[in-house]
């Protein structure tokens, strides 16, 4: 029993590794067979890699995608936080019960959906509505069609991970705010918010960490057109769309194709990223409670 | 439980090598049929070049194929490969199937490149592609691969049929798409802004109309939408007044709300492909590891066939055999 358990363990530890393995070889060759600095990728706007067998000499600069990703999840962010967190709020603090009974399990179904029939129905209720509502140039396909998609998204992830945080206060706390005189609201945000802050946010950074990988959904409503939009109703292209449309029809080995095995690699680093901050959160509040 | 530890071990690390190749794209989902991937070596001849397969020996070895229908193949055939073939071949392959029950054939899409590629490395039987193979596969791995053009595909520019443009020149058409012209009153249509549909840099469709169409020239990526696929880009369309995208005839069988257009009065059709008055088209290509298995060449002869013909026409692909000489001169690189 022991050897099975500590075996699917170690396997897990063995993928996880093999896969970072495995992109880091695909996704250096960019930089050590092709010639392109770090710098060029992460910050030229400048995009034509060559697509062909060995062929090189193009540009590999990312800018576009990067920034696109970058946007698309902080406007989700924007738009999902107040109200996951109301939504946290009235299940634990408001009505218990029918956060519990009601509440709860219908924004879990919400993860369940998947992610092609956001996509889905951004595409043809959304975009359009955008596109009649505020004449966005594009017939509708923009960062804010991409920002909504990704904020309904996360937002179940941001409201149950929070919701867990708060129910994790203890009542002595909320007790004793209400015998010193607060009100509900002012116990809410000054005793349970804050308490529960360190949840709250490993709740964002888990649903940053999803809208930044999320592909399909975003693909569909963001309009992949390579240039920096305007503003929020003009199209982009983000890393996850660009890999998705161009991955089966670039030669393999070529310049292209790397420069998308470097865009993976970057994705990877960036949810390595947010797992370590989740990590380092309780750490680093703790430092800063005791100075 | 050291035994069973080490056990673990070992099925890790077959796991391991398992999720590194299949990374590297060469495990495809269907096992391929290890007699019929035999029989090639044998009957191929290596000598045969990429492309050297012309327009009337597929058609040659199509008759052949009709006559000797009779006899069912059995065995079995994996393709993979460019999405624009994917309808055609997938309905071949139902249709052939009928015809021959002791014969499995898979088709899978992937995109030309992935379809190139895993055939040359042997884990598919056919790799379909809208380009030729030197142009995704370095040349040793091109080598050796023989290309069988089993029809052609006509693209056509398309716009809302609201917008009432049905004629464009190719300048005209080369100046909208690299985003010069931004309104349609400057070619003849309404007093509207013009909004590109594209398709990703690395499409074949994109390509075959990048060179017959645009003289070559790059789109405007920095101010088009670009769609992963062709019925999308036709929905794009449909719902936007100002819009022009391009799609192939396969796509516009049963489209409603859109409209081709024309290229210097020449209107987008298998007639007009086929007589050369109509310039953009390319060749779909299947390409085998030398000539094949002899079910992947059966099911390659019944494409092109007699039989299976009228069933191509129908669904908006055009068959090789009946390019004129024109027009298959103009396309010879």
């Amino acid at each position: 029993m022991r050897g099975i358990t500590t075996g699917c363990g170690l396997l897990i530890i063995a993928l996880t590794l093999a896969v970072g393995g495995f992109l880091i070889i695909r996704g250096t060759v960019t930089f050590t067979v092709f010639r392109h600095s770090v710098s060029e990728f992460l910050f030229s706007p400048n995009w034509d890699p060559v697509d062909s067998a060995g062929g090189y000499g193009g540009h590999v600069g990312a800018a576009v995608y990067i920034c696109g990703s970058l946007m698309t999840c902080a406007l989700a962010l924007l738009i999902a936080l107040p109200f996951s967190l109301a939504a946290a709020v009235f299940m634990t603090e408001i009505s218990p019960r029918v956060g519990a009974g009601f509440l709860q399990p219908t924004v879990e179904i919400f993860v369940g959906i998947p992610s092609v029939v956001y996509g889905w129905v951004g595409l043809t209720v959304l975009v359009p509505f955008i596109k009649n509502v505020f004449h966005a140039p594009m017939g509708g396909f923009s960062v804010l069609a991409a920002g909504i998609v990704l904020s309904v998204m996360i937002f179940p992830t941001i409201t149950t991970i929070s919701a867990d945080a708060m129910r994790a206060v203890p009542q002595s706390m909320r007790t004793a705010a209400y015998g010193m005189g607060a009100t509900r609201w002012q116990m809410i945000r000054g005793i349970v918010i804050p308490t529960a802050g360190d949840g709250i946010l490993t709740g964002v950074i888990t649903g940053l960490s999803r809208a930044f990988g999320e592909a399909l959904a975003v693909a569909m409503v963001i309009g992949k057109t390579r240039a920096f939009p305007k503003n929020i109703l003009y199209p982009t292209s983000n890393l996850t769309a660009a890999i998705a449309a161009d991955m089966g029809n670039t030669a393999s080995g070529g310049e292209y194709n790397q420069a998308l095995w470097t865009m993976a690699l970057f994705l990877l680093l960036i949810s390595l990223f947010f797992i370590i901050l989740i990590h380092l959160i309780p750490a680093i509040r703790k430092r800063r409670a005791e100075s | 439980m050291k035994n069973n530890t080490l056990r673990a071990f070992a099925a890790a690390a077959a796991l391991l090598v398992a999720v590194s190749m299949a990374g590297c794209g060469s495990v495809t989902g269907v096992p391929t049929d290890t007699a019929a991937s035999a029989a090639p070596a044998t009957a191929a001849p290596a000598t045969s070049a990429p492309a050297a397969t012309s327009a009337p020996a597929a058609s040659a070895t199509g008759a052949a194929a009709t006559t000797a229908a009779g006899t069912a193949v059995s065995g079995s055939v994996t393709a993979s490969g460019s999405s624009a073939l994917l309808p055609l071949a997938q309905e071949a392959a139902k249709e052939f199937m009928a015809t021959n029950p002791d014969c499995s054939v898979v088709v899978n899409g992937g995109g030309s490149g992935t379809g190139l590629k895993q055939v040359a490395e042997g884990s598919v039987d056919i790799g379909n592609s809208d380009v030729f193979a030197g142009e995704k596969l370095d040349a040793s791995a091109a080598q050796g691969l023989v290309d069988h053009e089993v029809c052609t595909i006509t693209m056509a520019p398309v716009v809302n049929s609201t917008l009432g443009v049905t004629n464009l020149t190719t300048d005209q058409l080369v100046s909208i798409f690299t985003g010069k012209t931004t309104n349609w009153k400057d070619v003849g249509g309404p007093d509207k802004a013009i909004m590109l549909v594209t398709r990703p840099s690395s499409s074949g469709t994109r390509a075959l109309f990048r060179k017959w169409a645009l003289n070559g020239q790059d789109e405007a990526s920095n101010a088009a939408l670009e769609t992963d696929d062709s019925g999308t880009l036709l929905q794009t369309v449909q719902q936007n007044d100002g819009a022009i995208g391009y799609v192939a005839l396969s796509y516009l069988v049963n489209a409603e709300g859109v409209q081709a257009v024309s290229i210097d009065g020449a209107e987008p059709s298998l007639e007009n492909t086929n007589n050369g008055t109509y310039k953009v088209w390319g060749y779909e290509h299947m390409y085998t590891r030398g000539d094949g298995s002899a079910a992947s060449q059966a099911f390659i002869s019944y494409i092109t066939g007699d039989v299976f013909s009228q069933k191509l026409e129908s669904m908006g692909y055009g068959v090789t055999a009946k390019l004129s000489a024109d027009a298959a001169a103009a396309h010879r690189n």
